[in-house]
């Protein structure tokens, strides 16, 4: 036998995982209120009422983030912004989780979270900064309870855990969101923060958007069983919701806030969704995916379902569509016009902000290349 | 307080000082609990304290780090043990990409008050990973404070300064020398940033730090012998370096000899030379010498001796800097 065809022989006897457990497959256990179609379906353990002022405001959220995203999108294609990481697709898993969060309790996002960001009330021009590059991010944390973007994948979800770990120590009643995705899975970092979480019994939710790609990656390269599964191994429960089912995710979220919050410990929810674009404007999505892909998850449109809803059930008439379209517009005009009157840094920000007290290394160098931009004439180097 | 303390207690109470003092001071580490850290520094600690402020953690070095980062977001003060120097390097990503640069892409607005306790250096006869002296890549990431005391008092002192820190400290504990006794006064005397000439000369300096300051003062007394009057710089502080002591101490002698048990190759000492050299050259009777480890794997214990710098290599570096 050629090493070839034994390499293959091994591959043909890894065992097999039945066709609903396969990482990629939505069946069985998702949990959905929502239909695609926009029929509202009761799930026994994630009860949820809502009226009618909710569920426009909902709506809302999600064309308002929708079009955040679109814009920030086509800022980076004018040369505004280096880099844009769109959302599209995953408004609903991002909206509905960040709306079960109370002002209490902490968001720790990747890249991507724009959506938890405007539930959070962050100026969405802030998030835009570090896509500029005119900072790293460098709003307060605390302000609104959410944490900078992080780039390095799962290295957030630790810091959540630490912080869920003094929420604990505070005797205090908050809750925490690690926000992360079917790649950063893998990383060591998110599972040790699953074993962290799991022996403190942190109040800590861990909410996996698994948008069925990490970059070029579909999710079977990352995982054998679905996701949500291995917090079992962990010792907390898991469970995975329609993550294009906004309803469904407000639900979920919200009870596993709760079960964390009242000292049941941590929650891993696997938001099952999918990334509608490129991972970044840098990707070519066409070069590893099929468009067919694409096009079936088109139908399951976070925004579409909750429209159709809300036009079945009579919850919302023209007026109110054409107010939101109006605000969306508004939003677009202000987004685009605050990162094109963004200002650059002064060249000195370098040395700002290095360490909270002096350095005399920093204040030197600060000092050298002043000294060497003041000998240009004009006394000004750029 | 002053008292005769080894540095392994000294640390022991300064840490217990820290825990007093603020009680959001809480320490995490492997086996810091009730055994009290494989080297007893945090000895008697948790039982004082409780497991809520000296957490013995799950054996995963990153999640350490991670979790201290998320603690200090919160407003607590961690102070973190890594068991070996070579157990840090899963915490590294967490260290150099987490810790070192929040303050600075949060333009400010949080803090990281956290101390990285880290035993290195070699000299005690263990097996591999645990002899490691890798201070060059802590104090090249902009965003990190380095220290690392050579005696008791400064290990009091400095780990109380380090912790009371706003910004990350990685404090570097000259492993072998834990047992080593000395005078331990009130007073910090210095800040924590300073350096110490802690034997004054005439004809060359000797710049040193951790455990290195005992094997130069050694060096220093068995030249005196000879006639030569060797001064010691104790550095304390790799980051910042406090190039205003060592400068001035160069500008008198003419002559500088950088030792450390890391490798010479990128070691603390080409930055030492480097910068000395541009501050003093116009003073320099000789280049400025580095003795350190080889461009190796630290070897196996039986010939760790010949790895690390001893009195007679530090001597050799001497009569080769008078030669010039």
């Amino acid at each position: 036998m050629t090493v070839k065809s034994t390499a293959r022989a091994r591959k043909k006897a890894a065992p097999s995982v039945p066709d609903n457990l396969q990482a990629g497959s939505a069946a069985p256990e998702l949990v959905q209120l929502l239909t695609p179609e926009g029929d509202r379906v009761e799930h026994p353990d994630f009860p949820l009422t809502t009226t009618p002022e909710e569920l426009r405001a909902l709506y809302r959220d999600l064309v308002l983030v929708r079009r955040f995203d679109a814009e920030a999108t086509s800022l980076q294609r004018q040369g505004e912004l280096g880099l844009w990481a769109s959302l599209l697709g995953q408004e609903a898993a991002q909206v509905g989780s960040g709306r079960a969060m109370r002002p209490g309790d902490y968001a720790f996002p990747t890249y991507r979270e724009h959506g938890v960001a405007w539930c959070r009330d962050v100026d969405p021009l802030n998030l835009l900064g570090m896509f500029r590059g005119v900072n790293h991010g460098g709003w307060d944390p605390n302000e609104k309870n959410f944490h900078l973007y992080t780039i390095v994948i799962g290295s957030q979800t630790l810091h959540a855990t630490g912080y869920a770990m003094g929420i604990t120590k505070d005797g205090a009643d908050d809750a925490v969101i690690a926000y992360f995705g079917d790649g950063a899975s893998s990383q060591g970092d998110v599972n040790e923060a699953f074993t962290f979480a799991s022996v403190y019994n942190s109040p800590v939710v861990f909410f996996c958007q698994n948008n069925q790609w990490a970059i070029s990656e579909p999710t079977t390269v990352q995982t054998r069983i679905p996701l949500y599964r291995r917090a079992a191994g962990f010792g907390f429960p898991g469970v995975r919701v329609d993550g294009n089912d906004v309803l469904a995710c407000l639900a979920v979220t919200r009870w596993a806030l709760d079960h964390a919050r009242t000292g049941q410990g941590p929650v891993l929810i696997e938001a099952f969704t999918y990334r509608m674009g490129a991972h970044t404007t840098s990707d070519d999505p066409t070069r590893y995916r099929l468009n067919e892909e694409t096009e079936a998850w088109k139908a399951k449109d976070p925004i579409l379902r909750l429209k159709a809803h809300l036009e079945k059930e009579g919850l919302a008439d023209e007026a109110f569509f054409a107010e939101v379209e109006a605000e969306s517009e508004k939003l677009g005009l202000r987004v685009r016009e605050g990162v094109r009157s963004m200002p650059d840094p002064d060249p000195t920000l370098i040395f700002d902000h290095v360490y909270s007290e002096p350095h005399t290394l920093v204040d030197e160098e600060r000092a050298e290349y002043l000294d060497y931009a003041a000998s240009f004439e004009g006394g000004e180097h750029h | 307080m002053t008292a005769q303390l080894s540095i392994a207690k000294a640390l022991n109470e300064a840490l217990r000082k820290s825990l007093e003092n603020d009680p959001k001071t809480v320490l995490m580490g492997e086996d810091i609990g009730k055994l009290g850290g494989v080297f007893r520094i945090t000895d008697g600690l948790q039982k004082d304290f409780g497991d809520d402020r000296v957490i013995d953690t799950p054996l995963a070095e990153s999640g350490i780090m991670g979790t201290a980062i998320g603690l200090a977001l919160r407003g607590y003060r961690p102070v973190v043990e890594i068991q070996f120097d070579g157990f840090v390097y899963p915490a590294f990503d967490q260290i150099v990409t987490q810790l070192a640069k929040m303050h600075a892409r949060a333009l400010g607005h949080v803090k990281m008050p956290i101390t990285v306790r880290i035993p290195y250096g070699g000299g005690i006869g263990a097996v591999e990973h645990h002899s490691e002296s890798h201070e060059a890549y802590f104090a090249h990431t902009a965003g990190l404070r380095v220290v690392s005391p050579s005696n008791a008092h400064d290990a009091h002192w400095m780990l109380r300064q380090s912790i009371e820190s706003d910004d990350p400290v990685i404090f570097l504990e000259p492993k072998r020398r834990y047992w080593d006794k000395g005078e331990v006064g009130d007073d910090p005397l210095i800040p924590l940033h300073s350096a110490r000439v802690v034997r004054q000369g005439t004809d060359a300096t000797l710049i040193a730090y951790g455990p290195m300051v005992k094997v130069c003062q050694e060096a220093a007394a068995a030249a005196e012998q000879d006639g030569r009057r060797l001064e010691v710089v104790d550095l304390r502080s790799l980051s910042p370096v406090d190039f205003a002591t060592v400068e001035e101490s160069l500008k008198r002698t003419g002559r500088g000899i950088v030792v450390h048990e890391a490798p010479v190759f990128l070691g603390m000492g080409a930055e030492l030379a480097a910068r000395l050299t541009e501050k003093c050259f116009y003073h320099l009777e000789a280049p400025i010498l580095r003795v350190g480890g080889y461009f190796a794997p630290y070897p196996p214990s039986r010939v760790e001796e010949t790895f690390l710098p001893d009195l007679d290599r530090v001597l050799d570096a001497v009569d080769r800097a008078m030669a010039f």
